[in-house]
């Protein structure tokens, strides 16, 4: 009986923000297809209703059906043998009931068969889901891979393979080998084209892919033979109709069990070529990656949702020295800043959704007419932001899931580290987040750029111009201050033009900015809600300031020869 | 031209919207001993939905199968049919009329069956076991006497349906049977059976504009124009002169349970008896208690 969407108001908070009517305006160019399909919307106010209808239906299967069959998926995992992997009973019985209810390729287009919803509802569908099952999460988002076969493959891939993903079959993005991680230009799979056949066949082994076993395969192969880098890689589609991929095993992992991690033999697989050759990383898998990580980005609150639920019902049960245990200050304090960092995240969750929807839409419908010269620049606006904010987003937010992780345990305490509570599995299905779709050390790679040409200052002081209650006024000036410090941290990292002693400060940097940004967030969630969003505005600026006050003072004292305390010794 | 004749069946579903007694508060009765349904959120008889997934298993197997939802009550019971339509219902009637309220359990099922011979041809009928307001399970029984067709009850599956047969597993107080009785009959479904499915987002989008003409009436009807565009968003409302019903025999006029008392039952562990921790004691006090059906 219980509803992980109606019991979080923050979502209809979010779904009700100004931007929205631009993005479903936009989306549903202006409604036309209410004409062809019976549940389209007829106007603005119809789309919103829809997506609360339909996201009150996503919140009741992920409290009556998902999370309560998370334990025992955590415990039976998939197996595998004769190359093919079953999933446990319970993660079927998870997935016959999303597509029963027909929510498979929700952000998909109806002509395929979807519901065409932007990403900002559609990610808080993401964000319920892990709530209740992280690993289940895994395996149901990566029908966003459809959303690469939308951009980029042809009429007749688009035709053949988006009606299929609608229906329920999965999909997986085969990039990882075992010599191409974190650096996908050394992958090595081989791609070769048989031009009597015309068809191009697979060969090679690809490690660590999620839901390997899938019906449809997003798979990255060197098509250019001799090359070693990027440009000579493609993107093509494996349908496991046509046979050739095994799994060879899965892997024993620490958290995230109930998703298959898998490695897979390609032995003259058939696959046909997405888009165009040597795009095939440059180009697909940079689109895929950035839409995987907003994924990635939404388990993780919805991870940091749980962990702090389980956290406040554990402490408010629990009584020692005569009283519950979220008397005592240090555990409400932990408690109020493992909100205010659920909030912080997911504020800047659907920020970033916004930015996508509105470039990704534009973008879309320059497909279908030439853009105005004010739709092209408001286009490159929101792109530029999303591309900022992305990196951002999933960098703080899966930090955030550890923590909050790690605090639900702690307010658990000796009961938190026994397998008996879910705290524990929440904990190990965090620990990936922080690591997959890129590391936070790879995402402040990805958002250092957008702190030294000015992407976050900008977006910053924009929001520095939005009005605030009177009573917000002081975590206002508080913000105003922090920014101040933020760009003199910038000033003082980018002086000494050395490269090296930039990306050692560059993760104190982009944090600065993301609390800063963070803050700004609350605050406006603050002003348009003061019941649901106060406290955690103020828990979170506090927590920010010193954040950024330990950066400040870190970074002011140091000194690029400093650097040659950290760097390795190697002695021979 | 279709070679194949494809196999269909006409499935009619009963289902009630009940006070939800499931959490019931401090305020679920009033003083005088009835129930406040105000304060109590009106839902989908929960083992309605139950019946509801029944029929739509059946569809699901034999997809040219139209589920009809008939409920009775009062104008927000319209609900139900909408709750019905979303999860895979074809159509829904909804019987109202001042001349039905305050009916019994015979008076109820009268009307049913007037709603089901207008409603014309069925193979099967298929509801819960019983409501959780009045908890009689009598409904289903009478309704199948009224049509003159066999009934199952305590349904926990529909195991086969074709040949003008269906073959039902029941749940029974100590196992289970299985058995097969003619087509047209009632099915009524017993709570143990698997859960109704969830709503389907196409479906809910589609329909969730549905409304009877009285809520169109009486309601601020946003989108008027898609009425008459949409045959299906126009719900069914038959009244007593609809089904060709006899006024006398529906509502209070036709109910002969008369309310004696009522009482405010309050479990009070009036009896406590101590035992140790003995296998013995405790195998006695067991069989105590189902000896005098306190328990089993």
């Amino acid at each position: 009986m219980a509803n992980f969407y109606t019991d979080t108001p923050q979502f209809r908070h979010y779904l009700q923000h100004p931007l929205m009517r631009r993005i479903v305006e936009l989306r549903e160019r202006n409604y036309a297809d209410r004409k062809t399909y019976d549940y389209a919307p007829m106007d603005f106010e119809d789309a919103m209703d829809s997506y609360d209808r339909v996201l009150e239906v996503v919140g009741e299967i992920c409290g009556d059906i998902i999370e309560p069959n998370a334990e025992e998926v955590d415990h039976t995992g998939p197996a595998v043998s004769d190359g093919r992997v079953t999933y446990a009973a319970p993660t079927q019985e998870n997935l016959d009931a999303l597509n029963k209810a027909e929510l498979m390729g929700m952000g998909l287009a109806r002509r395929y068969g979807g519901l065409n919803f932007p990403m900002v509802p559609y990610m808080m569908s993401a964000d319920i889901v892990s709530r209740a099952d992280a690993s289940f999460q895994n395996i149901w988002m990566l029908q966003d891979c459809g959303e690469t076969i939308y951009e980029f493959a042809d009429q007749e891939q688009k035709d053949k393979y988006l009606p299929r993903v609608v229906r329920g079959e999965t999909m997986s993005m085969d990039l990882t080998e075992p010599d191409a991680g974190s650096d996908l230009q050394a992958v090595m799979l081989k791609a070769a084209y048989n031009a009597e056949e015309g068809q191009w066949y697979l060969n090679g082994v690809k490690r660590f892919i999620t839901n390997g076993d899938a019906d449809i395969h997003l798979v990255l192969a060197r098509s250019e033979e001799g090359t070693k880098d990027a440009r000579g890689l493609s993107m093509f589609i494996y349908d496991k109709k046509n046979g050739g991929v095994d799994v060879r095993r899965i892997e024993n992992k620490m958290g995230i069990k109930g998703a298959p991690t898998c490695e897979l033999v390609f032995r003259n697989a058939k696959a046909e070529l997405v888009g165009s050759r040597r795009m095939g990383l440059i180009k697909y898998v940079m689109s895929l990656m950035n839409g995987a990580r907003l994924g990635i980005m939404a388990q993780s609150v919805g991870l940091s949702e749980a962990a702090t639920r389980e956290a406040c019902n554990y402490a408010v049960e629990r009584r020692q020295f005569g009283k519950a245990i979220i008397e005592f200050p240090p555990v409400y304090e932990m408690l109020a800043n493992m909100r205010a960092r659920t909030d912080a995240s997911r504020t800047l969750l659907y920020e970033t959704c916004r930015f996508v929807d509105m470039y990704k839409t534009l973008e879309d419908i320059g497909r279908e007419r030439k853009l105005t010269p004010e739709e092209r620049t408001e286009m490159k606006h929101y792109s530029r932001l999303a591309d900022a904010f992305t990196p951002l987003g999933k960098g703080m937010s899966s930090e955030y899931a550890n923590q909050n992780t790690y605090d639900a345990i702690q307010i658990h305490g000796g009961s938190g580290y026994m397998k008996d509570y879910k705290c524990e599995r929440l904990y190990r299905d965090a620990r990936i987040t922080n690591i997959y779709e890129g590391t936070t050390q790879l995402q402040v790679v990805a958002a250092i750029r957008h702190v030294t040409t000015g992407t976050y200052l900008q977006q910053i002081r924009e929001y520095a111009a939005m009005p605030v209650a009177p009573e917000l006024e002081a975590l206002k000036r508080v913000l105003s201050d922090m920014a101040g410090m933020y760009e003199k941290l910038v000033e003082a990292v980018t002086a000494p033009k050395d490269d090296d002693y930039l990306d050692f400060h560059a993760r104190r940097l982009v944090e600065s900015a993301a609390h800063v940004i963070m803050g700004h967030l609350l605050l406006q969630d603050a002003d348009k809600n003061q019941e649901l969003f106060r406290r955690s505005a103020e828990v979170y600026i506090r927590y920010g300031q010193t954040e950024v006050l330990k950066n400040y003072s870190f970074v002011t004292e140091s000194r690029v020869e400093d650097l040659a305390y950290y760097r390795p010794v190697f002695s021979e | 031209m279709n070679y194949l004749m494809e196999v269909t069946f006409n499935i009619i579903v009963l289902a009630k919207q009940v006070p939800d007694t499931r959490n019931v508060g401090k305020d679920a009765m009033k003083t005088d001993g009835t129930v406040n349904r105000a304060a109590l959120p009106a839902i989908f008889n929960p083992e309605d939905l139950n019946a509801m997934e029944q029929a739509l298993g059946i569809k699901d197997r034999f997809p040219g199968s139209t589920i009809t939802v008939l409920t009775m009550g009062p104008g927000r019971a319209a609900e139900i049919l909408r709750e019905g339509l979303f999860r895979g219902a074809n159509d829904g009637i909804l019987l109202t009329d001042r001349a039905f309220a305050g009916a019994d359990t015979l008076a109820t099922s009268y009307a049913l069956s007037m709603a089901i011979r207008k409603i014309g041809e069925f193979d099967v009928i298929i509801s819960g076991r019983q409501a959780i307001d009045g908890d009689t399970a009598q409904v289903g029984p009478q309704v199948a006497e009224k049509l003159g067709v066999p009934q199952i009850t305590y349904a926990e599956n529909i195991e086969k349906i074709g040949n003008g047969k269906i073959t039902v597993k029941r749940r029974l107080e100590n196992g289970v049977e299985v058995v097969e009785c003619p087509l047209p009959a009632v099915v009524t479904v017993n709570g143990s059976a698997r859960a109704c499915r969830p709503r389907n987002a196409k479906l809910l989008l589609k329909y969730k504009h549905a409304r009877t003409t009285t809520e169109r009436q009486t309601e601020d009807v946003e989108y008027s124009d898609i009425y008459s565009n949409c045959p299906y968003l126009n719900l069914r409302e038959w009244s007593v002169a609809d089904v060709e019903a006899d006024p006398v025999q529906c509502g209070l006029s036709g109910s002969p349970t008369k309310v004696k008392k009522i009482e405010n039952v309050v479990f009070q562990a009036k009896e406590s008896r101590r035992l140790t921790d003995n296998d013995v004691e405790i195998e006695d006090l067991m069989k105590e208690l189902i000896d005098s059906h306190t328990i089993g």
